[in-house]
């Protein structure tokens, strides 16, 4: 028998009993940025396949429901700092060991670039100016001018050409986002596995893990949003693939932990019989993963399943899956 | 120059001398501390074996908290010992993750404080206040790349553990065992 314990008191606030530095923000953070990853991942996807007008949902307004995510994942980031009048300090320097700097200029450029790609479809996505709120209107109003027929244009001239040249040179947007949104799938996971003192989040397999599930979470936005039927089908089949990678990847995981040292063992028995057993199994891996699995293969099976079932399944296992993670990994630790 | 230390767990007796010493010397908030004490037992009744540690950060060779810091906050000054810009902090928790012997915590005033080795101490050739007010002088403190420093000297001829080293940070203080 081992028995380990601090004798002169210390109790950290956030450091002990034991490690719960990060609390909400973080994994919501993490969850909102896989989503918009995967949003803007098939939008400029389908830009490059030349499949636009098949995906009109995804190129129009997925990329809005992104930037909305990024944005109130941005604030959440920030209010987990403790000095969160400083976070411009982010943009003071370029650390390239530090996946949180890497973060943060990941997530500047997509949304600078996620803008730009909202902008050039703007008019299609909203052929009407009809916004009916006062304030709105006349803060609208200051860059957009109402046409007689209800349409509308940029007041400004500048504003019209740049629009132009970004519908012009979409396909070239559509590459840099593609690129841009593969890094901020894969650096949610990063963040993570960057820490070796964190046996849990210590694993490659993290990286590629979460970048499936936020395409798998954005998949499952975009289908239930869309209200084309062919676009929804398209997007039950995409998200039926990503959730088999997706279990594949985390039987890799436990796999991998099991057959790694000492504390990567203990961690895996965290979730193979310890405290965060049902938590992780119930709500990530069967509500999250299988059953919205087995009604997507039904749907393909032309039984009819309302989609916003296994969508909000999807969405809310995806986020299950990163409150779990965070939490469980600052529990997890190395003990001598 | 490789500051470092050599603490003796034969020794030490778990008084907390260390442990308040510090919080007077650096103006540690209450409720908060920089270094602090752990008891490891082992064994069964009767049969048991005690060790007894004076702990703190182990301004490591390999620091994964200057690494993940996203702002350069978290630094490594001459002679190997790790600090934290308070300016230039920001409080995003990064390097408290990543440290596996939790020793930086978040200050009261939104940055993260640590273990200094006492810096403005040791540059008017004193030791850290731990160490110089241990009752029982079980901790050493010195310069690991001198040979005839009292600390190199203790390492080489005692047996020694570093904390999780499977960790891979490669921590300077050594426990005598």
């Amino acid at each position: 028998m081992r028995e380990e314990i601090i004798t002169s008191g210390r109790m950290n606030p956030l450091i002990d009993p034991y490690l719960n530095a990060w609390h909400w923000q973080i994994p919501l953070y993490l969850f909102l940025g896989g989503l918009a990853a995967g949003l803007l991942f098939f939008a400029a996807y389908f830009i490059i396949a030349g499949k636009e007008n098949k995906y009109q949902t995804t190129v129009k307004y997925g990329p809005i429901v992104a930037l909305g995510a990024i944005v109130i994942g941005l604030l959440a980031l920030v209010l987990d700092l403790k000095h969160p009048a400083y976070f411009w300090q982010l943009y003071t320097t370029i650390r390239l060991d530090s996946p949180m700097s890497w973060g943060a200029w990941v997530l500047l450029l997509t949304s600078a670039v996620s803008v730009v790609w909202i902008g050039s479809y703007l008019k299609e996505a909203f052929p009407k100016f009809g916004c009916k709120i006062g304030f709105m209107r006349k803060l609208l109003k200051i860059i957009i001018e109402e046409k007689d027929n209800n349409s509308w244009n940029w007041k400004f001239n500048w504003l019209q050409k740049f629009e132009k040249y970004a519908q012009d040179k979409r396909k070239a947007w559509a590459w840099v986002m593609v690129v841009l949104s593969v890094i901020l799938g894969v650096y949610t996971g990063i963040l993570l596995s960057a820490f070796n003192a964190r046996p849990l989040w210590n694993t490659a397999i993290l990286g590629p893990l979460f970048l499936t599930s936020g395409l798998s979470t954005g998949a499952a936005m975009l289908m239930i949003m869309t209200k084309n039927h062919i676009e929804k089908l398209a997007y039950s089949k995409i998200d039926l693939l990503l959730i088999i990678i997706e279990l594949f990847f985390i039987t890799h995981m436990f796999m991998g932990f099991l057959a790694s040292s000492e504390v990567k063992v203990e961690a895996a028995h965290y979730f193979l019989g310890g405290a965060y057993t049902v938590t992780f199994w119930i709500n990530v891996v069967i509500l999250g993963l299988i059953i919205p699995a087995i009604l997507e293969a039904l749907e393909l099976l032309k039984f009819k399943i309302p989609v916003i079932i296994p969508g909000l399944l999807i969405l809310w296992g995806g986020m299950m899956f990163r409150f779990i993670m965070v939490d469980a990994g600052q529990v997890i630790r190395y003990l001598y | 120059m490789r500051y470092g230390m050599a603490i003796d767990t034969k020794k030490c007796v778990g008084c907390s001398d260390c442990v308040v010493a510090c919080q007077t010397e650096n103006n540690v908030p209450h409720g908060y501390s920089r270094d602090w004490i752990s008891e490891t037992v082992e064994g069964t009744y009767p049969e048991l074996a005690l060790e007894i540690r004076s702990e703190r950060c182990n301004h490591c060779d390999n620091t994964p908290c200057v690494r993940t810091c996203p702002t350069g906050a978290s630094h490594v000054i001459e002679g190997g010992i790790v600090k934290v810009t308070h300016e230039e902090c920001i409080g995003c928790g990064a390097c408290i993750e990543s440290c596996p012997y939790d020793a930086r915590y978040f200050h009261p005033d939104g940055y993260v404080d640590k273990c200094t080795f006492c810096d403005h101490r040791i540059k008017n050739g004193q030791d850290p206040a731990c160490v110089a007010v241990c009752p029982t002088h079980c901790m050493y403190f010195g310069d690991l790349d001198d040979p005839n420093s009292e600390v190199a000297k203790k390492i080489a001829t005692r047996k020694t553990k570093v904390l999780a080293p499977e960790a891979g940070t490669k921590p300077q203080i050594f426990y005598l065992i």
